[in-house]
């Protein structure tokens, strides 16, 4: 269930060229500025977007290079995009359910487990309802319930917690590290939260131009971030103090 | 401004109103039970439900193209599929007579295998085709580019093929889109006059559709033309209130009417 990745990608105006190993069970936080790439690589990896060379295996398997290329379905991964993308003309459970339908489970069952990750996530009454009814963090959870229901052996997190407010942020931090937790398959979280970073990353990577400028465990990256823009990140929440200098001071 | 907006507003509807008051009730009740009106009116519903059906067909995957499809020269083809809505109807009609005529380019093609447009009830139903496609690839080209990318990409990673995509997200939140598309492409078909009579002729009870049967009656009776008028006016509002309100809010309902 591990990924494991060397490519060059491109899109518009932004290039990735970079090598990339997420272990099963294991969570990445990947960081970078705008249009470090972040959002390309996570498409590439999905199959959304062809890479120009390179190879992508996920779970053992070769999804893409080498002539070969598996579209989305076919990878084993699993998107949670920016901003959520919850169907809008579904219910919060059919959202959920999505991901076992498409991969040919009957109805009922898909339901039943859909309901089950709802009430996982804390969310079970608002099942029925239509995503323009259902508040940012309640529709964070079915975005999420949504990407992880079908086990992928690959989760994509494109800024999961971005959309919202700081009061319900921490308890969706919280829950989200739990649940990322009990996921076998290896997980990538993309995010601009230094605190996202602390909480939920067993290793972190800093891309910067499309290439990977600092890799480590967290426990170095938070210890010594190596890039003035890591080291930024840390010091707006607070989560780097040397004791030789004040950083940005 | 708002002396401006009335003035206008009394330009769109004044002539309207002058229709109505000519209406006497006793002669349109008799108008309508005239086996004339009622020919040209079968005529109209006909040719133009299957010049929209036919419009829908060749114009789902067309729009879809235009959409979603990186093709060289988009602008140019965009151009061209808009262009029948610019032109003026009688030359669309004359272009239809020197390409598919029995003179015309294909003509001799179309004859070899038995098939005859001009003046004859399939004429009228590719001069209105012809006339009304563009409303409805259009407005369905926009509904495409109006939904979130970001959602098929979210179902294809989720499992689901090109086609489940289609089916399950692309065409349920393409259907306000679709029905406004429709119901313009129907109220054109509906009214369409210059390109039928040029290509089609005005044969009662082959070619003669509502507008044309108007047309006709205007010479000889204008009386009956009003009453018609009227008709073809309560159809064509008909078909953008019923259609328009129906199709777009119901099959969404909740989700699409407040998600976006």
């Amino acid at each position: 269930m591990s990924l494991q990745a060397r490519l060059q990608a491109r899109r518009g105006p932004s290039s990735l060229d970079l090598e990339l190993r997420i272990a099963g069970g294991e969570t990445l936080v990947l960081v970078g500025p705008n249009g470090s790439g972040k959002s390309t690589l996570v498409d590439a990896l999905a199959g959304l977007l062809p890479i120009t060379s390179g190879r992508v295996e996920i779970a053992g398997t070769l999804v893409e290079g080498e002539g070969v290329r598996l579209p989305p379905p076919e990878r084993g991964v699993a998107l949670m995009p920016q901003g959520l993308a919850l169907f809008p003309h579904m219910s919060a459970v059919d959202n959920v359910a999505y991901g076992l339908r498409a991969r040919g489970h009957g109805e009922a069952e898909a339901r039943a487990k859909a309901l089950e990750w709802l009430a996982r996530l804390e969310i079970a009454e608002v099942a029925e309802r239509s995503p323009s009814r259902l508040s940012g963090g309640q529709a964070q959870r079915v975005a999420l319930a949504r990407a992880v229901i079908t086990e992928p052996s690959l989760l994509l997190l494109d800024e999961p917690l971005s959309a919202l407010d700081v009061s319900s942020r921490r308890s969706a931090r919280r829950l989200l590290h739990r649940t990322l937790r009990s996921l076998p398959g290896a997980k990538l979280v993309i995010t601009h939260d230094a605190r996202d970073l602390a909480a939920l990353g067993d290793r972190v990577a800093v891309l910067e131009g499309g290439r990977i400028v600092r890799e480590g465990s967290r426990a170095e990256c938070l210890a010594d971030p190596g890039t003035g823009y890591l080291l930024a990140m840390l010091c707006e929440q607070g989560l780097y103090s040397s004791g030789e200098q004040e950083p940005l001071s | 401004m708002l002396i401006l907006g009335l003035l206008a507003v009394a330009g769109l509807v004044a002539p309207l109103c002058g229709l109505l008051l000519q209406l006497d009730p006793g002669a349109f009740v008799h108008q309508l039970g005239r086996s004339e009106v009622v020919s040209a009116l079968g005529l109209s519903l006909a040719v133009s439900t299957i010049a929209v059906l036919i419009a829908l067909v060749l114009g789902l995957p067309l729009a879809y193209l235009l959409a979603r499809v990186d093709l060289p020269g988009k602008g140019l083809l965009r151009g061209l599929v808009a262009l029948p809505m610019v032109l003026p109807p009688v030359v669309g009609g004359l272009a239809l007579l020197v390409t598919f005529g029995r003179r015309g380019i294909f003509g001799g093609i179309l004859g070899g295998l038995g098939i005859e447009l001009p003046f004859t009830t399939g004429g009228a139903i590719v001069a209105v085709t012809f006339v009304c496609a563009p409303f409805l690839i259009l407005s369905l080209e926009a509904g495409l580019l109006a939904i979130d990318p970001r959602l098929e990409a979210a179902a294809a990673t989720l499992g689901a093929g090109r086609l489940r995509v289609l089916r399950t997200i692309t065409l349920p939140l393409l259907r306000p889109a679709l029905a406004s598309g429709i119901a313009l492409a129907w109220a054109r078909a509906l009214g369409e006059f210059g390109a039928t009579i040029t290509f089609a002729g005005n044969l009662a009870g082959e070619t003669r559709t509502m507008p044309l049967a108007i047309y006709t009656a205007l010479q000889v009776d204008p009386p009956a033309a009003i009453a018609l008028g009227i008709l073809l006016l309560a159809l064509a509002l008909v078909a953008l209130v019923l259609l328009r309100g129906r199709l777009a809010v119901t099959p969404l309902g909740a989700g699409a009417g407040e998600g976006r």
